[in-house]
């Protein structure tokens, strides 16, 4: 059973007050709040082990070194990566996605190949790969969205041809909640012949990954949207595939040995992760995998399956309200985008501000999804583990009142 | 935040005044806010005064359009109005300050953003009339 009474608990943030009201966050496609085993992992690595990594040979760095290393077993586990060498610390998802279009894009795509991408890209999986087009020549296309924004399939299997390099998609939209079915495309990616890459940065924190079975080339999340702090992420690269690629940043670390003319590069994962890495973050990250493995991954799906249909039926039956995506939570989930007739989003979520309930409004780093099914700006609310069905209902009585406020 | 969707700002908003286009307008420019979606645009039509070679540069007449939240639209629409008749000096001497004192709201960070839009997008137009004028 699914305790969301019991999680909640564990978010110290969860009893802030917002002007006087109880907080209900529902913004977590943005970031999600922190439980206090995370909070407590960055407290105990600077109060007792912090030290610089690979270096020295104090106790402290020989504590910082195995903490920082084990966070990374742990995240090779969670995704059932076949080594921990496969895990490459970055910042975020979007740097994850840089090191792949920086360091494998520039050696081995030239002008005319191809990278097939969707219409429903976050922003990060879309401008990396522009710069290319400018460096380069190489041909961006698109799989289209559906007006039910899934992707077209079948155009996607016509895109592909023998110029395909790499298909890089998103595997939940952080726009519509759409779950994409990355197992197929892959298939299709690697029988003409391209690489496949997943931004997971939406999906890893809501259901249960591992990238042998799906075989993914490369996979790129983000920490802060699944419990773990700012600032640290990874990206999941086929070991045979990071080898052959060049380092990313050059400095200290990912060398073996220097020269005043040249440098030897460091094995993997080292030799991506130049200067020092953020250890105390990459150590709170690993709790909060722990956090998520306890619950499981499919728990936590079906909880969050659960209140998305929940709040689509609410939200549904309101005349005023539009919901974007499909209107079933058959194959979506974690976000709904809608708006309000005659409201502006921004309007919306100022509004639900004063009673104390988060969401976003925008474009979502989207732009151009929402240019595509001609969205204007929307409004979202993204669920996770400590939302419950009262939340839902307060956003639905925040809404009303919204519709109040403006007379519409 | 209490007062900030009171009746003159959802008045303005649901009825934009000075909203559409112009026939000839002296210069026109249409600006986003990407973070948000708003789109502004405004075009004014000036005169030169006194009409014989005379150095002040008046708005004569101006219309705006776009999308936005109450406070762009609403502070586009009462912008227009308070600018109208007025040189252009005066318009690019207005400031964040004006704005809020015209709106009477006070507004946190982000949403000042909404709200200085119209100046910013009015000020550049008033700018490419100028310029234009001088070309001539």
């Amino acid at each position: 059973m699914f305790d969301t009474i019991k999680i909640q608990k564990d978010f110290p943030i969860l009893k802030r007050k917002i002007h006087g009201l109880r907080l209900v966050y529902l913004d977590n496609a943005a970031t999600t709040q922190k439980p206090k085993q995370v909070i407590k992992a960055l407290v105990d690595f600077y109060s007792k082990h912090n030290a610089n990594i690979h270096r020295g040979i104090h106790t402290l760095a020989e504590e910082a070194t195995k903490m920082h290393e084990e966070a990374r077993g742990k995240i090779a586990g969670f995704i059932h990566a076949a080594t921990p060498r496969e895990i490459i610390f970055v910042r975020n998802c979007t740097e994850a996605i840089n090191l792949v279009v920086y360091s494998w894009g520039r050696k081995f795509l030239q002008r005319h190949d191809e990278v097939i991408l969707s219409e429903s890209e976050h922003h990060s999986n879309l401008v990396p790969w522009q710069f290319l087009v400018a460096e380069l020549g190489i041909k961006l296309k698109f799989i289209p969205v559906t007006n039910e924004g899934l992707l077209d399939l079948k155009v996607y299997g016509k895109l592909l041809t023998q110029r395909t390099k790499m298909v890089s998609v998103v595997h939940i939209s952080n726009v519509l909640g759409t779950v994409n079915p990355v197992e197929k495309i892959g298939e299709m990616a690697h029988k003409a012949g391209a690489l496949f890459m997943i931004d997971a940065a939406q999906s890893l924190p809501r259901m249960p990954i591992d990238v042998q079975k799906i075989n993914c080339d490369f996979l790129a999340a983000s920490g802060h949207k699944m419990l773990g702090p700012t600032g640290i992420g990874f990206l999941y690269g086929k070991e045979k595939l990071l080898e052959a690629m060049p380092p990313f940043l050059g400095g200290g670390d990912m060398i073996r040995e220097v020269y005043l003319d040249h440098s030897l590069w460091n094995g993997l994962p080292y030799k991506f992760e130049a200067g020092t890495p953020n250890i105390a973050d990459a150590v709170a990250f690993g709790a909060a995998i722990d956090y998520l493995e306890n619950l499981g991954l499919s728990n936590i799906f079906l909880h969050e399956k659960k209140l998305t249909e929940y709040a689509l039926k609410k939200l549904l039956a309101m005349p005023e309200v539009t919901v974007y995506g499909p209107k079933t939570a058959e194959k979506r989930t974690g976000v709904i985008s809608f708006s309000i007739r005659d409201i502006h989003p921004h309007d919306v979520a100022q509004i639900l501000d004063r009673e104390g309930i988060a969401i976003r409004s925008g474009f979502h780093c989207a732009m151009p999804l929402h240019q595509k099914l001609k969205l204007p700006a929307t409004c979202r609310a993204s669920f996770y583990i400590y939302n419950t069905e009262e939340d839902v209902d307060q956003l639905i009585e925040g809404i009303k009142k919204a519709i109040k406020t403006f007379k519409i | 935040m209490d007062n900030l969707y009171r009746e003159n700002i959802l008045d303005h908003y649901k009825n934009p005044r000075n909203f559409g286009k112009l026939q000839n307008p002296s210069a026109s420019l249409k600006l986003y806010n990407s973070a948000c979606g708003d789109e502004i645009e405004m075009q004014i039509q000036f005169r030169i005064h006194p009409p014989a070679g005379g150095s002040k540069f008046i708005i004569d007449d101006i219309r705006f359009s776009g999308q936005g939240c109450a406070i762009s639209i609403a502070s586009a629409s009462m912008l227009t109005e308070k600018v109208k008749g007025k040189t252009i000096e005066k318009i690019q001497n207005l400031t964040t300050k004006d704005i809020l004192k015209m709106l009477g709201v006070s507004l946190s960070p982000s949403r000042l953003k909404c709200a200085i839009l119209p100046l910013e997008v009015l000020q550049k137009t008033a700018a490419l009339a100028k310029e234009k004028e001088n070309k001539v």
